[in-house]
């Protein structure tokens, strides 16, 4: 594999990185919905390179699934619920952008420091591919647990898939019908949110999840 | 032989920054005011002022020490020596052998805290709240300039800016996402370094949200004329760091005939003109930012340092 192949793979896995941290950094709402469209056409672009690179034809499925799906459908779906929902020029109250950034450049830091050693053996293609996946999942895991509203949460739900995706393209012999299956959950996990997020609405005239703390009881 | 070439090289070098920095902030600002469909001043404003500033008597404040005095010379010696180190039209300055980029980050910044103890001196509100405010965007702006400096000396093996200047020229880099990074990184901290408009407003001179000019409220006179041109230079030093650092074609190399250096000083004007365009086009286009933004987007800065170190590591593992 030339040296320009493995360049432009890193720079579309690198890129997924770096949208991710644009998610963390965002704090529009229809801002992020943008932003998740992003993440998702990064990630198709790098399934299809990859595809193109490792000559695997199937991939090219996959890099269409994510395109159609998750950066058309999807956010049109979301852009949708939060006009519904009101919510659509809403700024949310993000507590300490600095300290999330940090704690985001300490995962990745943390994966790359995990993944390197293991995958030593692998290609480079492959160990690149697993390092960049794992911080896009570290970083779709600290989206959700630093956003109180509960559709930028299913906005890092989402990041965390496309990580996964990463994953299994650098990964050899994962078949096409898990792929399918996995997008179609993904789309069923949509519509089950939204019933969820208009369901907390309706009970708490708020999607901003604090509320259902108060609800179960614990002290704000 | 080489030496004394390359001393002539340091010291015209010296000399052509020196010259060009007023008439590079005279450029951007007469593109901005045709940009806002105005005249503007003349280019060769800024020289003008420079020269009204030094014939003009000093006005002291009562409580001014001798700090006040000293540092508008002390800022603009280091920031002259910097500005010395950056290579504009050729490589193979004399003073890089003593000093490399991360000297260049220190000498920036003692220039920095000597500014804001300046503006601590006399005693007035104003000079406080600009240090307070300098300070705490140097926190963050000058560890987003070490990742870059860390990025791109470990990719060029050097911290010498001119070595790094004919490594970028020289070998074949490929195409590297840390460099993209760290290019978008550096013309942050460049913004935020220089006072230019996202963070700071260069034109005005009252404001509420004002860093620079309100820590050098109570200079006049030729005091005030140093610091005007050590920011004039800064500005060019900014731009000259990332031309020669990520557009570095048309440098000379050191030991090429004189027609090489005559081709690197044009080109190096050219690079400077287009510098100068996109800073002003980038400042028209966007609007301040509130003061309490400025660490997000400093904090914006600081990530992609460090996601280019970190993305570095990952592509040097093969």
């Amino acid at each position: 594999m030339d040296r320009l192949a493995l360049d432009v793979a890193h720079l579309f896995a690198g890129g997924l990185v770096l949208v991710s941290f644009m998610l963390l950094y965002q704090d529009r709402m229809s801002g992020l919905v943008n932003n998740f469209a992003l993440h998702a056409l990064v990630v198709s672009l790098a399934v299809a390179w990859q595809a193109h690179i490792q000559h695997a034809p199937h991939l090219y499925i996959t890099a269409a699934i994510a395109l159609v799906v998750k950066a058309i459908v999807i956010p049109l779906a979301l852009h949708r619920i939060i006009v519904q929902l009101g919510i659509h020029r809403t700024i949310e109250t993000v507590v300490g952008i600095g300290q999330t950034m940090l704690a985001g450049i300490g995962l990745v830091a943390l994966s790359i420091i995990v993944m390197l050693p293991i995958t030593a053996k692998a290609g480079t293609l492959t160990q690149q591919d697993l390092a960049f996946a794992l911080s896009v999942l570290l970083l779709g895991l600290l989206m959700m647990i630093s956003r109180r509203n509960a559709v930028s949460q299913v906005v890092g739900f989402m990041s965390i898939e496309n990580g996964l995706i990463l994953a299994a393209t650098g990964a050899k012999g994962m078949p096409l019908v898990v792929e399918i299956s996995v997008a179609f959950s993904i789309l069923i996990a949509l519509i089950v949110i939204g019933v969820f997020l208009f369901r907390i609405r309706e009970r708490f005239d708020t999607v901003d999840i604090h509320a259902l703390h108060e609800y179960r009881g614990e002290q704000p | 032989m080489a030496i004394a070439l390359n001393l002539l090289v340091q010291f015209a070098q010296m000399a052509l920054v020196l010259a060009l920095a007023p008439l590079f902030a005279g450029f951007v600002r007469k593109t901005k005011a045709h940009l806002l469909r105005r005249r503007g001043p003349p280019l060769i404003q800024p020289y003008r002022e420079v020269l009204r500033l030094l014939r003009k008597d000093v006005v002291l404040a009562d409580s001014a020490s001798w700090v006040f005095r000293v540092a508008p010379y002390l800022v603009f010696a280091t920031t002259w020596v910097a500005a010395a180190l950056v290579p504009t039209f050729a490589t193979g300055l004399v003073f890089s052998y003593a000093a490399d980029v991360i000297a260049l980050v220190a000498l920036l910044g003692s220039a920095r805290f000597m500014l804001a103890l300046a503006g601590l001196d006399v005693g007035t509100s104003f000079g406080g709240i600009g240090s307070s405010r300098e300070m705490l965007i140097a926190s963050l702006a000058e560890p987003a300039m070490l990742m870059v400096v860390f990025t791109l000396s470990l990719l060029a093996g050097s911290t010498q800016l001119s070595s790094i200047a004919e490594f970028m020229q020289a070998s074949d880099v490929g195409l590297r996402f840390s460099l993209a990074l760290a290019l978008i990184g550096l013309v942050m901290v460049a913004i935020a370094e220089n006072a230019r408009i996202p963070i700071d407003n260069p034109a005005t001179h009252l404001e509420l949200t004002m860093v620079h000019e309100a820590m050098i409220l109570e200079y006049s006179g030729r005091h005030l004329a140093l610091i005007e041109a050590a920011a004039f230079l800064k500005l060019l030093l900014y731009v000259s760091v990332i031309a020669c650092v990520f557009f570095p074609w048309g440098i000379a190399v050191s030991g090429q005939g004189p027609v090489a250096y005559m081709a690197g000083a044009g080109v190096y004007l050219l690079k400077l003109a287009a510098g100068g365009l996109l800073l002003a086009v980038f400042e028209t286009a966007i609007a301040k930012m509130r003061v309490f933004r400025v660490p997000d987007f400093l904090g914006a800065a600081l990530m992609l340092g460090f996601l280019a170190t970190l993305l570095l590591f990952v592509t040097m593992a093969r």
